[in-house]
């Protein structure tokens, strides 16, 4: 029965939980206060959790919606014959781009352009093109050369190729691309409360600084569950794109 | 239906087709016969431009090839090869209704079109329309490949070794199946193959093929009983070359009048080899023939084998 | 070089893409950036205004040669000289940089900050990417490439050890922390060695026993894979409770340093992120091993023991190798974050130059973190091929 399936998914009860705690902080203020005797306020209370839950959203949606489309452009670029000669050395600046420290691309992008959301983004951006342009390349070389012929050998435009049959073959690869990114991006955008953004990593921060421990429990407990919960959108968002 | 002029393509200098020239009629099944590497696969798809001409002209219903747009070009021709290449996310009428999709028929005639090749290939279109491709055996999709070709009614069939790749069992229905669908519709094949068996079996014309040139062209029986050399000889083989010629040769070429013999009869399209096949279980030195109705027409003989 | 038709044939579009970025950056931005004092924010300088005659004059020079190049036909001589021009180009504007600095601090006030512009980085960058364009067009094996890699590195070095880069801000901030420097760059790799073999010791005999056991490979993947999603801030934010309160409980502990901040959290959460990949490689290693050539080593009477070390375990090494690779590099990674919970290294720099807003601070922790995990991923790549080719003979 599908309702009951619905009700069981680690999904919901994961997403529910994560809400509960996101704006009902406030009710755990007794425990907390036990725990901590000494800290006041004993709860993150300079902006609300949701707020900060939204702003990092947007940051990663925003970073991530660009990175896949821009990587998704370029791997298919690199895979037709006018960019093959540039396969190798995009493949190769996505390798080596990734072995990069994320904290360090990131601290590197504010001489730049400044504290705040804008490198933040910057580096969100340049860090999640990576996966996503290893995966998608993959993805498409893998379509198997008998479907690409016949393809083409039916008549089937290159424009008519792409979007009916190599893109919806390469997809399954993509999306996992498009998850690893979006994971390294929530992590990302965590420690770009140190350089200003507005994010779940806000109240970690400030904890640590201000040796405010409950303040780093509290965004931390939170931050962790958003991360969960978008993995296990993503694995549930695989199993849909597969061929039944 | 298809003029090959003179046709040359080379890589790297060397060349692959070498100043061909064929010309094939409507309603002809054609097999290019060759081993590897005698540049048979390249002719086939130079006819679609799948691979560019270097010189001459290949001319398909009196056009030439390259001033048609190549997507309308391959839209008109059916082609079909041996890694098959279904799109595996897409249902087996999603597959074969791709060209006459592309060509913008109307949604009730995609679904008429795609039961009726269906059952032509004796597919049951309730259970095999909505499959997907790594669902079926290796030769319903072969099947379905071949459906597909001829989805949009294409005047011409390209075939590509389809039926390497398959079994030797499902390989022989395949080839029983295309030679039936070839007399009922009777549309032009161009079909290429290193089986000589294949050839003889399924072609009205072959065309066998050495570096890149033709080095003859008959009917089936011409190659046989008249190889033009040695290359000829050595191809279709110096031994068992009775055999092939009793497979080629039918019932119907020595029919005689006889009085009704015992067992089962045959028909008038069975081959000379089938004949010597029953007559050797059963037995017996004449065989009687019957016509699809089961009416006596007459007898074979033994000895009218060997004639 | 033309064609038949006498048009111009573009060889190589990676190398042009490259060299044509160059000379654009060159031309556009600034080589260097001069600023009288740290609060103030650097003035773009250009090539042609900060470096030498002779210097510039050199790198447009390569630049010219390299972006001929990519109209010549593609062949071993014009590869290796492709190879060769680029390291030159790379040493010379790294040279170019440092003296054009040495040159404008003379007889400037001291607190004179002169530090690199992007024309520098892109025209650095362009270098480097096409030393590599050339080695992937020769087809170089690791040990060409770890030969070149060695030759640009001592470059530097030798660049270095004259002074020549001492008069940039970058070298002036690391001259006045010579000490600290040494102390966090030493504190980083610990922090990665230490993880990186607790995590091999802890996480290969798990990759074995999930190889054997599917029962137990299921719910142990799933536990690791969801901490591998967790960020790494969050991870060592969850740590300090119960070690501070582990601490408070073990007064011993507290005695050699385990506490809630430091260390403690930071070697716990980068083994923990360790486990993932070290696990999952071995169990993967291990079950790609020929069925077939165990029962051979079974039929031939050789012990579980024997098989395992001498067929599986040699077999799987490969896998296990790039499993170190992955590790090694993420552990940099997060080290560098490590910093904020007080576990020293790199990473210090790094946050404590955000706060000041001193950019060569900064940098001074960023780009080491950078060229380390570079190195490490370049070096285990080269042992990992060698091994592979030892083990195919």
């Amino acid at each position: 029965m599908p309702g009951r399936r619905f009700l069981a998914s680690p999904v919901l009860w994961v997403g529910l939980f994560f809400a509960a705690l996101m704006l009902r902080m406030d009710a755990l203020q007794p425990l907390l206060q036990r725990a901590f005797p000494g800290v006041q306020p004993v709860v993150y209370n300079r902006d609300s959790f949701f707020t900060l839950f939204l702003s990092q959203l947007g940051l990663v949606a925003a970073a991530s919606l660009g990175a896949s489309l821009v990587g998704v452009a370029l791997a298919i670029f690199v895979t037709r014959p006018a960019g093959r000669d540039f396969r190798a050395m995009v493949n190769a600046l996505a390798t080596i781009g990734q072995t990069f420290p994320p904290a360090a691309v990131l601290a590197i992008t504010v001489p730049m352009v400044g504290f705040g959301a804008q490198p933040t983004i910057i580096a969100l951006f340049l860090y999640g093109l990576l996966p996503i342009i290893e995966n998608a390349v993959a993805g498409l070389e893998g379509v198997a050369g008998g479907v690409r012929e016949a393809a083409e050998g039916m008549g089937l435009s290159a424009w008519q190729r792409l979007r009916d049959v190599e893109l919806p073959l390469a997809a399954p690869v993509i999306l996992a691309g498009v998850r690893v990114s979006v994971t390294i991006a929530i992590g990302t955008a965590t420690i770009g409360s140190t350089v200003g953004a507005l994010t779940l990593g806000t109240p970690i921060f400030d904890g640590l600084v201000a040796n405010k421990i409950p303040f780093v429990l509290e965004g931390a407990v939170l931050v962790a569950l958003f991360a969960i919960l978008t993995d296990l959108l993503f694995a549930r968002l695989e199993g849909w794109l597969k061929v039944p | 239906m298809i003029e090959i002029d003179e046709v040359t393509k080379s890589y790297g200098g060397r060349p692959v087709v070498d100043r061909l020239s064929l010309s094939v009629g409507g309603g002809a099944f054609c097999v290019l016969l060759g081993s590897s590497g005698c540049g048979k696969s390249t002719t086939l798809r130079m006819i679609n431009r799948l691979i560019p001409i270097d010189s001459g002209v290949i001319r398909v219903g009196g056009e030439d090839v390259t001033q048609i747009p190549a997507e309308a070009l391959r839209r008109r021709i059916g082609y079909a090869i041996q890694s098959i290449g279904l799109f595996p996310h897409w249902t087996v009428e999603d597959n074969i209704a791709t060209v006459p999709r592309l060509l913008n028929w109307r949604q009730a005639r995609v679904r008429g079109r795609v039961a009726e090749l269906l059952e032509l290939f004796r597919l049951d279109p309730a259970i095999y329309r909505s499959k997907f491709p790594h669902q079926l055996s290796g030769g319903e999709q072969q099947r379905v490949g071949v459906a597909r070709a001829l989805a949009a009614d294409p005047e011409l069939l390209l075939m590509d070794e389809p039926f390497a790749a398959v079994d030797p069992i499902t390989r022989d229905a395949l080839q029983a199946e295309l030679a039936r669908i070839h007399r009922s519709t009777g549309k032009t094949i161009l079909f290429v193959t290193h089986d000589i068996e294949e050839a003889l079996r399924l072609a009205t014309v072959i065309a066998i093929m050495d570096s890149g040139r033709i080095v003859q062209l008959g009917t089936p029986i011409e190659i046989l009983e008249q190889p033009a050399n040695d290359f000829v000889r050595d191809f279709v083989g110096r031994q068992g070359l009775g055999l092939k010629l009793l497979s080629v040769r039918k019932v119907a070429d020595r029919l005689r009048c006889g009085e009704p013999a015992e067992g089962e009869p045959l028909s008038l399209d069975a081959s000379l080899s089938e004949a010597l096949s029953a007559m050797t279980a059963r037995r017996a030195d004449r065989l009687s023939v019957c016509d699809d109705e089961g009416r006596h027409l007459g007898i074979i003989a033994l000895a009218d084998l060997v004639r | 070089m033309t064609s038949a038709r006498g048009r111009i044939d573009i060889h190589n579009r990676v190398l042009l893409t490259l060299a044509a970025g160059g000379t654009v950056a060159a031309a556009v931005a600034g080589f260097v950036s001069y600023a009288p004092n740290r609060l103030l924010s650097g003035q773009p300088i250009a090539l042609w205004e900060a470096a030498s005659g002779r210097a510039a004059a050199g790198i447009g020079l390569l630049a010219a040669m390299l972006l001929a190049a990519a109209f010549i036909s593609p062949g071993k001589m014009l590869h290796n000289a492709q190879a060769a021009l680029a390291a030159a180009l790379l040493l010379l504007v790294l040279a170019a940089a440092g003296q054009a600095a040495s040159a404008m601090s003379l007889g400037a006030k001291p607190a004179v900050r002169i530090s690199l512009g992007s024309a520098f980085w892109t025209l650095a960058a362009c270098a480097a990417l096409a030393i590599v364009d050339a080695l992937q067009r020769l087809g170089a094996g690791a040990v060409a490439r770890l030969l070149t890699a060695g030759a640009i590195v001592a470059g530097v070095v030798a660049l270095a050890v004259a002074g020549i880069f001492d008069a940039l801000s970058i070298a002036r901030e690391y001259a006045s922390r010579r000490l600290l420097f040494a102390d966090a760059l030493t504190r980083h790799m610990a922090l990665v060695a230490g993880s990186v073999g607790l995590a091999v010791v802890i996480g290969f005999p798990l990759g074995v026993a999930a190889a054997r056991s599917p029962r137990l490979e299921n719910p142990l993947f799933a536990a690791l894979n969801l901490l591998q999603t967790i960020p790494s801030i969050a991870l060592f934010g969850l740590l300090i409770v119960p070690l501070s309160g582990l601490a408070a409980a073990v007064p011993q502990l507290a005695a050699i340093g385990v506490g809630g901040i430091g260390v403690a959290p930071a070697i716990i959460a980068l083994v923990l992120y360790a486990l993932l990949p070290v696990v999952r490689n071995t169990a993967v290693g291990l079950a790609g091993v020929d069925g077939a050539v165990i029962e051979a080593g079974r039929g031939m009477g050789l012990t579980s023991r024997q098989i395992f070390r001498q067929v599986e375990l040699p077999l799987a090494l490969p896998v296990l190798f790039a499993g170190l690779r992955i590790v090694t590099v993420q552990a940099i990674g997060l080290a560098v974050v490590a910093a904020l919970i007080g576990a020293g290294g790199l990473g210090t720099f790094v946050f404590e130059g955000l706060g000041q807003y001193a950019v060569d601070l900064v940098l001074l922790g960023a780009l080491p973190a950078i060229f380390l995990a570079l190195a490490a991923d370049f070096i285990l790549q080269t042992l990992s091929a060698v091994l592979r080719r030892h083990l195919a003979q």
